[in-house]
Parts: structure tokens; C-alpha cells; sequence
């Protein structure tokens, strides 16, 4: 604690004049005050629709605080005014009782009118099926092969503050959400563990991502880009740390891509097949443990005791195989934070990152798991 | 019967006195108030910069979520409580609370809760990480261990809450002076009546559903459990019945200390005394009706939404006549600008300002891009920090000569409301930027975009947390004496507690008062 006053003193004496340099060669996306205009006609009608909203509030406020301001510039007592005794009247309060009513539904028409549309989420080209889990995003190209996690890119050491912050520091990640552009996207929203939110600001789309349910939303992108945005519902300790990015593309494009994404898939369940040599499999655990373990059970192995105990030592990690296969296959009966990785990892993937824990921060069972014996696994059940 | 306080710390102990109790809450909620302003500045320290520097994810959401647990139930609730039991009996000529026994009981019980509730900072696992919200099944499946702690302690806060508003309505209803007419009452009696409605109709809501929690966790139901058949969308439905009407609880009697302190300082009547009335009266009701709001992007079917957004609406329609009416009060006055006065003028300006802000967030389809941002917070923070904690700062000026018999030093004052004011502002306003820029609330680390007004928003707010040292000095000073306060204090102020000597003797109105 005492080590943290140090810092923070240490921050507020030097990191101000820092920061003016940094923001001299960070430019205009800095000091941003207002809502996004997006790229979708949804977003605009909403940017426009809070626009107006705004304007409403700053006209009744000017006329509030003016007549405020105004009396209380000429109406003091040190200017020797004195003071009226009027105290009622119920013409002037039924008048600002009606007024006001009517400017309320001048402002419900418009705002009627956007959340019609935007609950339109019927004759879609395309749905997507999005699942939020802690701490990242699964999208489902329903009616393909194709489904992946998106997970947080940036790196650790950026957020420890011991390397520079990249451009788009917490807004990127390892496989953004491919879409095409001007075609109807119909998104199912759900959650596997706790409620998220999915939201992306320039499309204007935020819906809960809650377990159980499916919501719906829409969107059609008018031009290609990258568009990012965050989860925005408390969904626990990472919850600043699963942002979303999505890339609008041409439709061939699109297409392209797709094909290439269930080509790799059909590729992805051949190697199930093959045998990996032990060097393999550390060398591919070690990446997914820090893509998909290490967020809880820490880099080093050591975890966050008691919700995400350590790796390193562990009963689990040094005792029978099948113990530890069916840890991360199907999670844990007890602790809700320990998720099913089943379905979430290839079976190579599951493997290397098992083999991988039981061989690293000083375990040293010695053994490997191939990708077939996790399928024999997955079918005995 | 004894006719003064009991020596020592048996006094405070065993006390059965409106005032002393009163005293003892507003201490407590002061103490609560330091507390959870102390974990307000360990989030604006870590948020200084992006980056995480002193502390991890996992204590930062504890912060969060007691700051929010502590600053409503343990600073905004139980200091209104304290206003309530000081000046409720003096001021509809009463000589005590009507249950001084149960008002005893209901102040005590207090710090064992919070007590509770901060002992789960050093349990394993830690304090409650889900948000003062605490929305299933992050609190239940996913919650740490602490968590039935914080359940326990909530059901005994609630039972204070309503200990304390059947005796408020109790002693308004039986206990006025003869000729005191419901519609001659002071609005701070007439705000509290209602509030303490509302604390009936709606804390046992919430002591059901921390309840259900509670049978969730250890007693293997599934009300919040998809898997089992729940429903955590459930969770959000009956939280918000009970906290909707619950951010009017910690406004209405704020509304009425604000309509007792601009008359006197503008010379002049309140205008539209009935009107105000009803219109609390109508806020009241709206506020049992308009909850999903909270809730607009669950996934509501759109009727569910189109009704929740126009009942929103429609509260702009009371609360703006309040602050015509308030502005109306000091059109052509009398006005000075002693310290009470200047909170109150605050806290109309910037009410107002967090009321524009409501009624941009009651339109559902721009709620859609607000909710769950940095521009929820600046609202609600612009409606609860200028509107309760400035109005019970100015109450405390305002009655303080009355309580103690001594003036507080006037300049002392005008520093604590300057700092207060700059400060307030400096932290909150930038938030409303960075909110509709996209940075959502409850985060540890942000985006590089969001540095700038955050580290303002830092800044600002350390501002604010030294202007209430400023206040605690202040209040210390004007306790152990100061210039001697006349038994009117304020220039001819309107209400029975100015009829009774500075400072207040230990009984009042002990025979009931002509009410003319």
C-alpha cells in the first residue's frame, strides 16, 4: 500500500508533462467529447436523436440559468433590493407543467420511431451467433464450419507498464469478427458463465450477453473499416480486458475469407490424427496456456488463490492424466470459474497446453498427451 | 426520569434522545462518507493513466463495488436519518421521536453492519467484487466467499432502514403540535413522510432478493440460475424495483432541505408550497413504475421498452416544476450567499444538470449507446453528489448554529463549498465525455483515447476529497464554540426550530407550541 502513495505521488509529479508530450504525436483521436456518428444508418439516427436531445436540454438550461444568474446578479441584498412576497400561482405552475409535457412528446415521436428499427431485426443475409465467456468473445457463423474465439491481444507486459502502450492498447485482438459490408447482420447474442454486454460504438449495437437467453440485434455496416468496442457489463476481474473488433469487408472478400476459415477447420481435425514429438507440444502449449490459462492461473503458473489456485504444483497438474484431461475438458464440478475448455480449444490445442502444464513452473511429470487421446477421452463419455 | 444525557459513553449507549441520536448518525454516516471517499480515490488513482499501477483487477472491482455499497447505504441514508431525528420533532413541535427506543436500536445496529461488511475486505477471496449492483450470477455462482457476509449485512441495514421510517411516519402522523396541518409542515417533513414510504415499500424487496441470493448460494435453488431453470434477467427486475425508488429516497429529503434553506436566503416565501407537494408526491409514484430503465439493453420486447421509456419521461415533468419553483423563489428576493445558501444554489444548478442527463438516458434508443459508459456515471454522480451529499452539507450549515449554539466560521466555509464545487465538477464533468467517446464504466484499464480526461477526472477528485477535510475541521471547531449563535440564527428564517434557544436544550417542545 505504502508502495503504492510512492507511485501514485511519484505519477502525479512527473506523468502531467509527460503526457502533453505523448498526446502532441497521438493527434486528433485524443479529447474525443462526443458520441460516434458509426457507420451504420441505425448509428446515425441514434448520434442525431441524442443530438437533438442535447440541443432541447441546452435551450430549457440557458433559459433556467439565465433567469437564476439574472436574479441573482440584481436580486441581492448587499444592492439594497428588497424583497417581493408573492408566493403561488397556479396559472404559471399548470404552464410549466404542460410545456413541458408537450416538448417530452415532441422528443418520445423520434425516439419511437429509431427503437422501431432498430428491433427490426427481421430478413437477415447473415446471422452470427455471439457467446460471451470470461473473459472473451466466441462468434458462430451459423450455417458454416466456421466459429472461433477472439481474445485480447495486447500484451501483458504493455498493460504492467513495462513496455510502451501500442496504438490500440486493450482494442485489439488476436481474430476480430470478419462481416461484409451493406448486408443485413443479424446477431444471436448469449453467454456461457456470466452476463456480458457486446458492444461496438460505430454500430450503435449494445445487447446484454446473458446465460440462457438469446437476444437479437442487427446491424448493416456502410463501409469497410475496423470498428472496435468493448464488453460492457461487469462480467468479473477481467472485464476491462475483452474488447471487441470488428472488420467490414467487401463481400467477395468475405467470402474469401470464409472458405479459407472452413478449409483450415477440415485441416484442423485431420491433425487430430497425427503424432506430435514432445518438443511440439510444449512449444504450442505454452501459447495457449497464455491465451487461454494464464489470464487466471497467472504466467508463472502460481494463480490467484483460493477462485484460480496454481498451476504449478498442483494435485491436478501432477496426478493421474485422466484427472487433469478432464479438468480442462469439462471444467470443474465445484469451482464455477474453472470453465469446460472442450469445446472451446482444438483437440491439438488441448493437448499441447496439458502437456504443457504438467511439464512447466517446476512440474515434471515427464508425459505427453496427443490430440487422439483427448478425442478417445471426449468419446468415452 | 432523568432530565439530562447519562455521564460518559452510557449517554450515547443507552440514549433514547432525537438529538443525540440524530448526532450519532451523521457522525457514523461522516465516518462512512471518509470510508468510501478514501476507495473513490484508490479507483481515481488507478485510472490516473492507462496501465495498471496500484492495484490489481481484482481489488479494483472490490473498490468499486464498496465504494458504491458504503456511500449509499452508509453516508446518503443513515446522514438523512441524522437530519430527520434532529429536526422532525422541532420542527412539527414534537418532543421526541414517537418510538425513541426502537430509534436506539435502529441507529445501533448500524455500525455491526458496516463493520461486517468492511471485514470482507480482509477475507480470502477478498470483498465483493460484482458491483453495487450485484448482478446474478456474478454474485452468486461466480461470487467469493465474503459474499454471504455482504448479504447478511444488507439484511441489517434494511431492518434499520425500516426501523427508522415506521418511526418517522409514526412521529409525523401522531406527533405534530396542535393547529400543525399536514399541508402547513415543512417540506423537509413532508419529503421525509414520503421517503419513508417508499423505504417501507421497497427494502424488503431487497431483502428478498438478497434472500433468493442467499438460497441460491448455499441452499441449492436456481431462481438466478439458467441452468437450473432461473432466470437472471429476474435478478435485474426485482433489484431495480427496490433501487429505482431507492435514488428517489436519497433525493426527496434533499429536495426538502433545499426548499428550507433558499426562502430564507432570498428573503421571500417558497413558491408554489402545494405544488411542490404533489409533485414529490408524483415522483414518488413514477418512481415505483419506470425501473427498467436500468435494464434497457437485456432485451426487453419493445412495448416493455416503449413503456419504461415515456414513464421515465415523465418524471422530468415534477422535477422541473421543483426547480421552477425554486428558481421562481429567488426571482426577485432578497439574496445573500452565506454557505448553506451556496450549496443550495449548487445543488439546483447542478441537479439540473444531472436531470438533462437523465432525460437523455431515458431515451432508449441513445440509451443504447450511453448505458453501462462513463456517462451513467457522470449522471449519477451529478445527481447524487451535488443533489444528497450537497444538500445535506448545507443542511448541516444551516442547522449547525442551531445544534451547537455557535456560528461556524463563515470563510472556513466559503473554502470547503469553492473547493467542494471545483472539484466536483473537475472529476465528474470530463466523464460525460469520456463516456460518449466509449469508455464503459467498471474498468480498471482504458483505451489510450480516454488518458487525458481521466487524468483531469484524477486530479479533480482528490480536489474534492481535501474540501472535506476542510468541512470536518470546520464542524470539529464550530462544536468546541465560536461566536454565539442567536436563538433566529438566519435573518428571520420560517419554522418552528428557530422559535427554541441556540443551542437547542436536551428536550424541546416538551408542551407543544402555538402553531399560528
Amino acid at each position: 500500500m505504502l508502495r503504492g502513495f510512492k507511485r501514485l505521488f511519484a505519477l502525479l509529479t512527473t506523468s502531467v508533462l509527460a503526457h502533453s508530450a505523448l498526446a502532441e504525436e497521438q493527434g486528433a483521436e485524443r479529447w474525443g467529447v462526443n458520441m460516434t456518428q458509426g457507420v451504420t444508418e441505425v448509428a446515425h439516427t441514434t448520434y442525431n436523436l441524442h443530438m437533438l436531445i442535447f440541443w432541447i436540454c441546452v435551450a430549457i438550461g440557458v433559459v433556467v440559468f439565465g433567469v437564476m444568474f439574472y436574479s441573482m446578479w440584481r436580486h441581492r441584498k448587499s444592492k439594497g433590493y428588497q424583497a417581493a412576497q408573492f408566493h403561488e400561482s397556479t396559472a404559471v405552475e399548470l404552464a410549466w407543467t404542460i410545456v413541458p409535457t408537450i416538448i417530452l412528446i415532441l422528443m418520445a415521436i423520434p425516439a419511437t420511431k429509431t427503437l422501431y428499427d432498430i428491433y427490426d431485426t427481421e430478413e437477415a443475409d447473415l446471422d452470427i451467433m455471439i457467446t460471451g465467456y470470461q473473459w472473451k468473445w466466441k462468434y458462430n457463423y451459423l450455417g458454416s464450419d466456421v466459429s472461433f474465439f477472439s481474445n485480447l491481444s495486447t500484451p501483458r507486459t504493455q498493460i504492467d507498464n513495462q513496455q510502451p502502450k501500442g496504438e490500440n492498447y486493450l482494442l485489439e485482438v488476436d481474430e476480430p469478427l470478419v462481416v461484409p459490408v451493406n448486408k443485413k447482420i443479424r446477431f444471436l447474442i448469449t453467454a456461457n458463465d456470466v452476463i456480458h454486454a457486446w458492444w461496438v460504438p460505430d454500430l450503435a449495437v449494445k445487447k446484454d450477453a446473458i446465460p440462457g437467453f438469446i437476444n437479437e440485434s442487427w446491424t448493416r455496416i456502410d463501409e469497410p473499416g475496423i470498428y472496435r468496442g468493448q464488453c460492457a457489463e461487469l462480467c468479473g476481474k477481467d472485464h476491462g480486458f475483452m474488447p471487441i473488433v470488428v472488420k467490414a469487408v467487401p463481400e467477395a472478400e468475405y467470402t474469401a475469407w470464409l472458405d479459407e476459415r472452413a478449409a483450415a477447420a477440415v485441416k484442423m481435425r485431420e491433425l487430430t490424427e497425427k503424432t506430435f514429438t514432445f518438443d511440439e507440444l510444449l512449444a504450442q502449449g505454452e501459447k495457449v496456456y497464455n491465451r487461454a490459462c494464464a489470464a487466471c492461473h497467472q504466467p508463472n503458473g502460481q494463480g490467484v488463490p483460493p477462485t484460480f489456485p496454481a498451476i504449478a504444483g498442483s494435485k491436478i497438474a501432477t496426478g493421474p492424466l485422466d484427472g487433469h484431461m478432464s479438468m480442462v475438458i469439462r471444467g470443474s464440478q465445484k469451482n464455477p470459474a474453472m470453465q469446460a475448455f472442450g469445446e472451446q480449444l482444438s483437440e491439438v490445442d488441448l493437448a499441447a497446453v496439458i502437456t504443457y502444464q504438467r511439464n512447466a513452473f517446476g512440474n515434471d511429470m515427464g508425459d505427453t498427451v496427443q490430440p487422439i487421446d483427448i478425442l478417445n477421452f471426449k468419446n468415452k463419455q | 426520569m432523568a432530565h439530562g444525557p447519562q455521564p460518559g459513553f452510557k449517554r450515547w449507549l443507552y440514549t433514547t434522545n432525537h438529538k443525540d441520536i440524530g448526532s450519532m448518525y451523521l457522525w457514523f454516516s461522516f465516518a462512512m462518507f471518509l470510508l468510501g471517499g478514501c476507495m473513490a480515490l484508490v479507483i481515481r488513482a488507478e485510472l490516473f493513466e492507462p496501465g495498471l499501477q496500484i492495484v490489481q483487477p481484482e481489488f479494483f472491482n472490490q473498490m468499486t463495488t464498496m465504494h458504491g455499497l458504503i456511500m449509499v447505504f452508509g453516508a446518503v441514508m443513515p446522514a438523512f436519518v441524522g437530519l430527520a431525528n434532529w429536526m422532525i420533532p422541532m420542527m412539527i413541535g414534537a418532543p421526541d421521536m414517537a418510538l425513541p427506543r426502537m430509534n436506539n436500536w435502529s441507529f445501533w445496529i448500524l455500525p455491526f453492519a458496516f463493520a461486517m461488511l468492511a471485514s470482507t475486505l480482509f477475507m480470502e477471496g477478498g470483498a465483493p467484487n460484482f458491483g453495487w449492483t450485484f448482478y446474478a450470477p456474478l454474485s452468486t455462482e461466480y461470487a467469493p466467499p465474503s459474499v454471504t457476509f455482504f448479504i447478511f449485512s444488507i439484511h441489517i441495514m434494511g431492518a434499520s432502514s425500516i426501523m427508522g421510517s415506521i418511526n418517522i411516519i409514526a412521529t409525523i402522523l401522531n406527533m405534530r403540535a396542535p393547529g400543525m396541518t399536514l399541508m402547513k409542515m415543512p417540506l423537509f417533513v413532508w419529503t421525509w413522510l414520503i421517503t419513508a414510504y417508499l423505504l417501507i415499500a421497497v427494502m424488503p424487496v431487497l431483502a428478498g432478493v438478497v434472500t433468493m441470493m442467499l438460497m441460491d448460494i448455499h441452499f441449492g435453488t436456481s431462481f438466478f440460475s439458467a441452468a437450473g431453470g432461473g432466470d437472471p434477467v429476474l435478478f435485474q427486475h426485482v433489484f431495480w424495483f427496490f433501487g429505482h425508488p431507492e435514488v428517489y429516497i436519497m433525493i426527496l429529503p434533499a429536495f426538502g432541505i433545499v426548499s428550507a434553506i433558499i426562502p430564507t436566503f432570498a428573503r421571500k416565501p417558497l413558491f408554489g408550497y402545494s405544488s411542490m407537494v404533489y409533485a414529490t408526491a408524483s415522483i414518488a409514484f413514477l418512481s415505483f413504475i419506470v425501473w427498467a430503465h436500468h435494464m434497457f439493453t437485456v432485451g426487453m420486447p419493445i412495448a416493455g421498452e416503449l413503456f419504461f421509456m415515456y414513464a421515465t419521461m415523465l418524471i422530468a415533468v415534477p422535477t422541473g416544476v421543483k426547480v421552477f419553483n425554486w428558481v421562481t423563489t429567488m426571482f426577485r428576493g432578497s439574496m445573500t450567499f452565506e454557505t448553506p445558501m451556496l450549496f443550495a444554489v449548487a445543488f439546483v444548478i447542478l441537479f439540473t444538470i444531472g436531470g438533462f442527463s437523465g432525460l437523455m438516458l431515458a431515451i432508449a434508443p441513445a440509451d443504447f449507446q450511453y448505458h453501462d459508459t462513463y456517462f451513467v456515471v457522470a449522471h449519477f454522480h451529478y445527481v447524487l453528489v451535488p443533489g444528497a451529499i450537497f444538500s445535506i452539507t448545507a443542511g448541516v450549515y444551516y442547522w449547525l448554529p442551531k445544534w451547537t449554539g455557535n456560528m461556524y466560521n463563515e470563510t472556513m466555509g466559503k473554502v470547503h463549498f469553492w473547493l467542494a464545487f471545483i472539484g466536483l465538477n473537475v472529476t465528474f464533468f470530463p466523464m460525460h465525455f469520456v463516456g460518449l467517446a466509449g469508455m464503459p464504466r467498471r474498468i480498471p484499464d482504458y483505451a489510450l483515447q480516454f488518458a487525458d480526461f481521466n487524468q483531469i477526472a484524477s486530479v479533480g477528485a482528490f480536489l474534492f476529497g481535501a474540501a472535506q477535510l476542510v468541512f470536518l475541521f470546520n464542524v470539529i471547531r464550530t462544536v468546541q464554540g465560536g461566536n454565539k449563535a442567536t436563538d433566529e440564527v438566519w435573518e428571520n428564517p420560517e419554522g418552528l426550530e428557530w422559535t427554541v434557544p441556540s443551542p437547542a436544550p436536551y428536550h424541546t417542545f416538551s408542551t407543544p407550541p402555538a402553531v399560528r
